[in-house]
């Protein structure tokens, strides 16, 4: 398969991911959403990892994978708080800070 | 077609097709595990890449404790679905337009990076054509603790922060 | 055409599937080998007979239980979530079957030279064999949280968190003590752990894991007790606790189907342990081909010992369980791999 598969496949998943962020309304799914372009991301440095013959791509990922770990436990921290406050995960239903 | 181009197009099927329902669900529950299905087929493709530490690691990490810690979010808080709760029914959404045209850009970014790529020199060789890869665990390591060491030492940091911050955020005020 | 049909007969593909298919029906005859042998551990550790009307010595007391399974009624909740609730049993048993595929049971043999060369008795001789199985156990857990889930009540909710809590608080001792291992030997494949550990020191005390390493295999055989969640850990399923934790609602089949993973969990963890520590398929007086009769005498002696444990000590309660997993267990294995480091620098191992 060649590089360009890959990175169309990578493209591809990250403007789901993207689609994703911008047409839901709910916050678990906007956090899930963020998680499918990091491993859009991750996809895309395995390939070149893989093209270039270094294990760096690899290694990338786990920095990578980590950083989404800890990004997904703080953000759900957030929606815990948020959801206790207006019973809603609707983005829309916390603009207080709104003029 | 070759067993390998069957492979990659079964699990970058799956992949994406995974990723397409989570978006298109309304039941979270539904959501998080599209997302589960869709990393064991990016999971495949580190196998056909050549990385299968990487592959058994996304699958630990990712959809074995990340995805389990969603789900559990999703099942103590009993999160409805989209649209169904109290501030939901009070304040409907009238603005449908933005949502469609947001989709029709979407579509347009993937069609400006396929058309980018096709433009880019060099998209055609093979990924597996030029060096031999390398899928040694001994040598993962040995790079992580030697060239990326600060980095590693940094990511142990942010991780004890994420956890002080999540266990700080999540806890419930005594007023 | 041509080459598929030689590739699908030729004697490798076919050992090949042999292999697969008895491990397949092995894992589930073990199964329900343990069934009878804790109903007869349980009874003689409590001083009464057990199962003993059905067959000669109630031989055939699985298969009657097996039957009975399968004529009962299957019930399902109104409120249940159907999809989650029919394929949580199956995620369950799935993930308890494939966990066994990268364990290895005996050395690689040509099958009394019908093979052109040596084949490896395991299902998928994979190089990262060991995070392999963790993985697909960390799967396991999704079997057990959706039928808490699906099952829509509150028992069965409740049960099914805190049973996944307790499998994924667990896992990380699991992870180090397998670690730890992993260091010594030098390789993440099983196959190659094992081959470690051939050979004897002064003749006589053979070249285990266990013996390098003790403070691992108790470690790694409490975290796994936990994670099939089996007394003393066995809190979230226990009967005077939670009527029966994550799998209340279920009955028939899809019960048959929870309480066949949990065996088959059981089994697995013991094989890993044997391949881990106890040297796998190597023993005395017994020539190398038919190693695998010693793994099966050593998983059946690790196998009752999981049934000694579950009918002599008294359970954990929750967050006394919790507490011993995070806060006793997860730093001594922490330090033991530091341990085990400074000594595998030192001596050079």
């Amino acid at each position: 398969m060649s590089i360009g598969h890959y990175l169309v496949l990578s493209g591809l998943l990250f403007s789901v991911g993207a689609a994703g962020v911008f047409l839901r309304r709910n916050l678990i799914t906007l956090l899930l959403s963020v998680e499918i372009m990091l491993n859009a991301v991750n996809l895309a440095f395995v390939a070149f990892g893989r093209q270039l013959g270094t294990v760096d791509g690899q290694i990338i990922t786990f920095f990578v994978m980590t950083v989404a770990a800890a990004e997904a436990a703080v953000g759900l921290a957030l929606v815990i708080g948020l959801f206790r406050h207006r019973e809603s995960l609707n983005p829309e239903a916390f603009t207080s800070l709104k003029w | 077609m070759g067993s390998d181009q069957l492979l990659f197009f079964g699990f970058a099927g799956v992949s994406v097709l995974g990723s397409l329902f989570v978006i298109g669900q309304r039941n979270p529950i539904y959501s998080v595990l599209a997302l589960i299905v869709s990393f064991f087929g990016l999971s495949g493709l580190y196998v056909l890449l050549e990385a299968p530490f990487v592959a058994v690691v996304q699958i630990i990490i990712y959809a074995g404790a990340i995805m389990v810690l969603f789900l559990f979010v999703v099942m103590l808080l009993n999160v409805p679905r989209e649209g169904e709760s109290e501030w939901d029914k009070a304040h409907p959404n009238f603005r449908p337009w933005p949502m469609r045209i947001g989709a029709v850009l979407s579509v347009l970014m993937v069609t400006e990076l396929v058309w980018a790529l096709s433009r880019t020199p060099g998209m055609t060789i093979g990924v597996a054509d030029e060096r031999p890869g390398n899928s040694s665990v001994a040598e993962l390591g040995r790079v992580l603790f030697t060239d990326y060491m600060f980095a590693f030492e940094v990511t142990s940091i942010l991780i004890l922060i994420a956890m002080v911050g999540a266990v700080t955020l999540a806890k419930k005020r005594e007023h | 055409m041509g080459s598929l049909l030689d590739y699908l007969t030729a004697p490798t593909t076919i050992f090949y599937l042999a292999v697969t298919m008895t491990v397949f029906l092995a894992l589930q005859i073990s199964a329900a080998v343990m069934v009878y042998a804790e109903r007869k551990v349980a009874a003689f550790m409590q001083q009464r007979y057990g199962p003993y009307l059905v067959g000669p010595k109630g031989l055939l007391q699985p298969i009657a239980d097996i039957v009975k399974l399968v004529f009962k009624e299957e019930l399902k909740p109104k409120a249940a979530d159907t999809l989650l609730f029919a394929a949580a049993p199956v995620i369950s048993a799935v993930a308890a079957f494939t966990a066994f595929a990268p364990v290895p049971f005996g050395a690689s043999t040509t099958f009394f030279g019908l093979l052109p060369e040596p084949m490896p008795l395991m299902v998928a001789d994979v190089n990262v064999g060991v995070l392999v199985i963790f993985a697909i156990t960390s799967m396991g857990v999704y079997g057990i949280v959706l039928a808490g889930w699906a099952s829509n009540s509150k028992y069965s909710l409740l049960g099914g968190l805190r049973s996944s809590a307790q499998m994924i608080s667990y896992e990380l001792a699991y992870g180090m003590a397998l670690a730890t291992i992993v260091m010594l030997a030098g390789s993440l494949s099983l196959r190659e752990i094992v081959d470690t550990q051939s050979g004897y020191w002064f003749g006589f005390i053979p070249k285990w894991y266990v013996f390098i390493n003790p403070i691992s295999f108790m470690i790694f055989a409490t975290a796994g007790v936990a994670e099939t969640n089996r007394a003393p850990f066995d809190f979230p399923e226990a009967e005077q606790e939670l009527v029966a934790g994550y799998h209340t609602e279920y009955s028939s089949m899809r019960f048959a189907l929870f309480f066949l993973a949990e065996y088959i969990n059981m089994v697995t963890v013991a094989a890993v342990s044997v391949n881990l520590f106890l040297g796998g398929w190597h023993g005395p007086f017994i020539p190398e081909a038919y190693g695998w009769i010693w793994f099966l005498i050593k998983l059946s002696v690790l196998c009752f010992g999981y049934l000694w444990l579950r009918w002599t000590l008294p359970r954990f309660r929750y967050d006394q369980l919790m507490a011993f997993g995070w806060k006793l267990l997860l730093p001594l294995a922490t330090i033991n791999l530091l341990v085990s480091a400074a000594g595998v620098l030192y001596f050079g191992l």
